[in-house]
């Protein structure tokens, strides 16, 4: 089997969201089958998967804002359908697509939003906005796509949230908005003791911030890990033959993908064992290396595979 | 600080913590950075490049571990006096395992063994490891 657990890691510290079996149907269409996860407090969680998958029905669930088919989440210690008020306080939520009323002045948000929150840090929200170079006079509707992202990451923050619920933040924006946006998830990580949970499929920015990573596909979660021990697990070996490589390959443990070319086989194998290159060996390849393999290709293997469920997962 | 820069990139068969690691380490070996030089804060670092924090405390931390880097408590992390902390079997096999990947490589590419020697001399002289000696002489 292709199980991979981690039972070398340190207790990982009180988690601050507990996903257990979620599942939703949507009339007799599965959109989320069986989530379970845990993100640790103090940690940046990329959630990834392809549009559809089912991403943002998850995050629904843990904020309560649709009930599960099955199975229940949490978030902050209180269970997401009855999440109370002080408890949403504490939890910075920015929806996909980032809507705005498009009639209202950027300055004029302050007013409205702040109404529904105890807590509200107007120098947060003016040094944001003045970070996505917004004029406060303009009026919503006249944003770009960057900007009503920096509109959405200014409320968001301006209530000084412990846990930040980013659904797809980056997607749309141009490449200097969304560098804005991951410089200010690093510096909301200032304190350590703040979690942020966003949804992706931009494999740079995971690369570049996340500490753990859970990939979901058709509705299903296929790994789930840290980061490094993501990348440590899964490997690419490469066996290059005199001639065209053998159609047949004897069943190799943990193989998520292979591609072949004219005198190459690449195999990306999760848990390599030594078995699989003597195996390749022997099947008249001359020379077996294992190859660096980016973020990028190691969660590409993990999409688009139905049948096999979550092989890898450890939190 | 002398002109040491540290780049990152994504999207490459390298983390990020590695290419750190690596890039320090040669920094080191070629005497960009020398021995009691202060390398940037942990925060600062990861504020520069947009990366996460514990990604430079990892590489930072290997580096300890390796000799390379020393921490300072309260004050930072600071190029340690050179010392080798592995054994010459450990260096020898590092060695090697850096060796067969390249040459396997380059005998791919259908390079002759004098340009697969020139290619590594060329690589030495642009290092400038004139004035290096073996880590192994007492």
């Amino acid at each position: 089997m292709n199980d991979i657990l981690e039972a070398d890691l340190p207790v990982p510290p009180a988690p601050v969201i507990q996903a257990q079996g979620l599942t939703r149907y949507f009339h007799h269409k599965c959109a989320v089958d069986t989530v379970s996860f845990n993100v640790p407090r103090g940690s940046v969680f990329a959630f990834i998967g392809r549009n559809g998958a089912g991403k943002t029905t998850t995050i629904r669930m843990i904020l309560g804002l649709l009930e599960p088919t099955r199975g229940s989440s949490s978030i902050l210690g209180y269970e997401s359908m009855t999440l109370p008020p002080e408890a949403r306080a504490r939890i910075g939520y920015m929806a996909e697509g980032h809507p705005v009323y498009s009639w209202m002045r950027v300055g004029k948000y302050t007013g409205f939003q702040k109404g529904f929150y105890s807590h509200w840090n107007q120098d947060i929200f003016a040094s944001v906005i003045d970070y996505f170079a917004i004029d406060p006079r303009t009026r919503a509707g006249h944003l770009s796509h960057g900007q009503r992202a920096g509109l959405h990451l200014a409320m968001t923050l301006a209530i000084e949230p412990e846990v930040l619920m980013l659904d797809d933040p980056a997607t749309g924006l141009d490449p200097s908005a969304r560098r804005s946006l991951l410089e200010a998830m690093i510096y909301f990580t200032r304190s350590r003791e703040r979690t942020i949970f966003f949804s992706t499929h931009l494999l740079d920015d995971v690369e570049r911030v996340a500490d753990y990573v859970a990939v979901l596909d058709y509705s299903v979660l296929r790994a789930c890990a840290s980061a490094d021990t993501f990348r440590d697990r899964v490997h690419r070996v490469v066996a290059r033959f005199r001639s065209e490589p053998p159609h047949k390959l004897p069943a190799i443990p943990g193989l998520l993908r292979v591609t072949r070319s004219e005198r190459e086989l690449s195999l990306i194998i999760a848990n390599l064992n030594g078995r699989t290159e003597r195996d390749l060996e022997e099947l008249g390849a001359v020379s077996v290396d294992e190859q660096p393999i980016s973020l990028e290709d190691a969660l590409i293997a993990h999409v688009g595979r139905q049948g096999d469920k979550s092989f890898f997962c450890s939190l | 600080m002398t002109s040491f820069n540290i780049s990152v990139a994504t999207g490459t068969g390298t983390p990020i913590y590695r290419q750190i690691v690596e890039q320090v380490r040669l920094g080191v070996a070629t005497g960009a950075l020398a021995p009691g030089d202060a390398l940037p804060s942990v925060r600062g670092l990861a504020e520069q490049h947009v990366i996460n924090p514990n990604t430079v405390a990892k590489a930072y931390a290997e580096l300890v571990r390796e000799g390379v880097l020393e921490s300072h408590h309260g004050k930072g992390f600071f190029v340690a006096e050179k010392r080798q902390v592995y054994s010459r079997a450990e260096r020898v096999r590092r060695l090697q395992q850096a060796r067969d990947a390249f040459v396997h490589e380059a005998v791919f590419l259908d390079f002759t063994p004098e340009q697969i020697t020139k290619a590594v001399d060329e690589k030495l002289d642009e290092l400038d490891m004139q004035s290096k000696t073996a880590g192994d002489k007492p």
